[in-house]
């Protein structure tokens, strides 16, 4: 009980702290690599919680696709982020204030949340005892959740054919293989048979 | 030392706040904004996570992976869109982006 509150703590410092990084450094790549340091610890949360293949999948998707994604992006376009920083104080007053009424919104929601006995009995999938954590998700998105799972899998089609579509260009002056034009292609355009005089050459 | 749920709550609150907060301090740059979106993301799936794990009703976690899609679409479609904004204007500053203000 005490490894596991001492890990509690320790992921939840780290995630907060570098959270806070993640939106004040300078450095926008410092951020990526901050916004990695701070999914890396929420996945020890999870796994903490019991959510191991949750755990995994946010280290899969996020520190390997979407956070390279933006570490490719930061370094791709050729920015002068030290220009953007200008009026980072002056926003200081008003983001404190919005985050200070948000947060004291949320503890109020929180600290006023009670779990009644009836909740506890309509849940809508409990956990099934005795399956590891990965089986029993495994048995419940491709049974009753299978068409929501489709739905997601081609929101991710879209996206990717999103993401082609937007960022190709067809460059003037590229030369191109056209293999239809390749085969096409017949003696009689390219190849003409002359007759050489002897000595006096074309 | 009993870890509850209002830990994790406390944390996913901090974390949206945070996200909130990127955004407000990061005004001109579109890419720290995106990743403060996806901080308030990561807070919400802690929410749903730890729920879903004291009630012991294995919804939430299902419904995290849907969020998990989710963000990894609007992250690859957002920057695409970011990298084509910056080719053809050459900046991403947020106030300079007021093409279809009309």
């Amino acid at each position: 009980m005490v490894v596991q509150a001492l890990a509690f703590y320790l992921f939840a410092t780290v995630a907060v702290l570098a959270a806070t990084a993640v939106v004040t450094v300078r450095n926008p790549v410092h951020s990526v690599l901050l916004l990695i340091l701070t999914f890396f610890n929420a996945a020890g949360l999870f796994v903490l919680l019991g959510a191991e293949f949750l755990a995994m999948l946010l280290v899969v998707v996020y520190v390997g696709a979407v956070a390279v994604l933006f570490l490719f992006v930061v370094m791709m376009l050729d920015i002068n982020f030290v220009e953007m920083r200008q009026g980072f104080l002056n926003y200081l007053p008003i983001g404190i204030l919005i985050a200070v009424v948000l947060f004291v919104e949320l503890a109020l929601v929180g600290a006023g949340w009670t779990l009644t006995d009836e909740a506890v009995a309509v849940l809508a999938q409990p956990t099934p005892a005795g399956l590891t954590n990965v089986e029993a998700l495994g048995q419940l998105i491709y049974t009753d959740y299978a068409y929501i799972f489709q739905a997601a899998g081609l929101v991710l089609l879209v996206a990717m054919i999103g993401a082609i579509v937007l960022t190709l260009r067809h460059r003037e002056g590229v030369r191109r293989q056209k293999i239809s034009e390749q085969v096409k292609r017949t003696r009689a355009d390219t190849l003409e048979v002359k007759k050489v005089p002897v000595g006096r050459g074309i | 030392m009993e870890i509850g749920l209002a830990h994790y709550l406390t944390v996913a609150a901090i974390l949206f706040t945070l996200g909130i907060f990127g955004i407000f301090m990061n005004r001109k740059n579109v890419i720290i904004i995106m990743m403060s979106i996806e901080l308030m993301l990561l807070a919400v799936n802690i929410n749903l996570v730890a729920f879903s794990s004291f009630l012991g009703d294995l919804v939430g976690q299902v419904f995290t992976i849907f969020v998990l899609t989710v963000a990894a679409a609007e992250a690859a479609i957002g920057l695409a869109i970011l990298v084509v904004y910056f080719r053809n204007r050459g900046t991403i500053a947020v106030e300079d982006i007021n093409m279809m203000k009309g």
